[in-house]
């Protein structure tokens, strides 16, 4: 039983960094998306979105033969002595590949809701571009963006297949909680399995009941 | 007031085309641009603010060139030192009455905490009766309240303009005359040149010292109101 919070704590470690990875990327995406008017922003915005729709499997693939060691960015990478393949830290670009359109998507969405004559008047007030956006465009848009955020963290929490391809399923290094469960079953270890699947609801339920006191529920629905 | 404008710009949608060609000087230190919804009044309020770039023309005021498009000078809305009170008043709706008036005080990437005081700031909060109200946020206030705010933050930056947007049309119509009458004392008081746009002639009566009136996107005259036409709602 004891055991069964390594992988807990791994996993909230790992959903962590992810999702504040993706807060920074998926805040300056998603901003980049709302203001900028081009043909090419609905095809960039469809491929941003791929991950969503993607199964989790083919998407380790693909990291795979990009940072495994013979890949294009693994073998730069690896001139710097840096392995991603079999480590927590790629169990983090994993969770935050697969949960990245949900922080973009709600941010896009955030940041078109606000009121562009909001921006206008600080202009007029005389504060400059990248002011305004700190003092009036992302707080008006944080709501949006920190539900966007939560919902990011618990698909980080839950995710497996790309994870299981590019990080393993190595007990105390990369074995996640859904992949310690997946072990533990086919183990036939039904109290492990039981309490992590305990503990993973209990973390998501909690996260679902933040999430919606922060947005109304419609606009959390909208936003997938 | 020494304000010149004339100029063009084309705005295009799928739909429509609209050509909008200003052209006026200001001689009056109250000055009304009248005209029906949808004539270009707003546009020509944003050009002459800076958020509106205009293909050609030039905008100068008081001897300085806001716009000048043959010499290639256009001025940032930050540098032009204009206050604009827009219809809906555009208050910040996550701070509150003192963090909203000093908003503009306020220089660097953070916004004025929420017990910002500047003797201007307490001045104005004094002047038009904010007082109570200086920790409330926007959502709180009353629509009077609301326009105050929004004027005591246009003003304490100490603007060389004071453009208003439709500044009544959002008040019913009892408040209506009691805010006129405020802004026109408080016009008064601080001697600053105003261009107001509306398509309410009890406006142009209160504020049309000089009255130009736009159509369609063109300036139609620059000459003394003649009168109040009737199909205007």
């Amino acid at each position: 039983m004891e055991q069964a919070w390594i992988p807990l704590l791994l996993s909230l470690k790992v959903a962590g960094w992810a999702t504040a990875l993706n807060i920074v990327f998926g805040v300056a995406a998603g901003f980049g998306l709302a203001r900028w008017h081009s043909g090419a922003r609905d095809l960039i915005d469809s491929l941003l979105t791929l991950p969503l729709v993607m199964p989790p499997t083919v998407l380790g693939y693909y990291l795979l033969v990009l940072l495994g060691r013979r890949g294009v960015f693994g073998a730069w990478l690896d001139r710097f002595d840096i392995q991603l393949v079999f480590t927590w830290q790629g169990a983090v670009i994993a969770s935050m590949v697969v949960a990245f359109p949900l922080v973009l998507k709600s941010a896009r969405a955030a940041f078109e809701s606000v009121d562009p004559q909001l921006e206008r008047a600080a202009r007029t007030l005389g504060i400059s571009e990248t002011a305004i956006f700190f003092r009036v465009t992302l707080p008006l848009a944080s709501r949006g963006i920190l539900a966007g955020a939560l919902l990011a963290f618990a698909r980080a929490l839950g995710e497996f297949g790309a994870t299981l391809m590019i990080a393993g399923n190595l007990p105390g290094r990369t074995q996640t909680l859904s992949v310690a469960v997946y072990a533990a079953v086919q183990a036939g270890d039904d109290s492990t399995a039981n309490f992590l699947v305990l503990v993973t609801s209990v973390t998501c339920v909690l996260i679902l009941v933040l999430a919606g006191r922060l947005v109304p529920q419609h606009s959390l629905m909208t936003s997938r | 007031m020494p304000l010149t404008v004339d100029i063009r710009k084309t705005l295009r949608t799928a739909e429509r085309q609209f050509k909008l060609d200003v052209s006026f000087t200001a001689s009056a230190q109250r000055m009304v641009l009248f005209g029906p919804s949808g004539a270009g009044k707003s546009l020509t309020l944003q050009a002459i603010a800076g958020l509106l770039r205009p293909d050609e023309g030039q905008i100068v005021l008081h001897g300085d060139p806001l716009f000048d498009s043959t010499r290639g000078i256009d001025q940032k809305p930050q540098a032009r030192r204009l206050a604009y009170l827009f219809q809906d008043y555009a208050l910040f709706p996550h701070l509150n009455v003192r963090q909203n008036i000093g908003f503009g005080m306020h220089t660097g990437w953070l916004n004025p905490g929420r017990r910002f005081s500047h003797p201007q700031i307490d001045y104005w909060l004094d002047a038009l009766d904010l007082k109570t109200v200086a920790g409330h946020h926007p959502a709180q206030l009353s629509g009077g309240q609301r326009q105050r705010v929004a004027l005591a933050r246009a003003l304490v930056a100490q603007p060389r303009l004071l453009l208003l947007d439709e500044p009544f049309s959002a008040l019913d119509h009892a408040l209506r005359a009691r805010m006129r009458r405020e802004l026109s004392d408080l016009q008064t008081r601080l001697d600053i040149p105003m261009l107001l746009i509306t398509h309410d002639p009890d406006d142009v009566a209160a504020f049309g010292d000089q009255v130009v009136q736009v159509y369609d996107g063109s300036v139609r005259e620059n000459a003394p109101f003649a009168g109040y036409p009737r199909t205007v709602s």
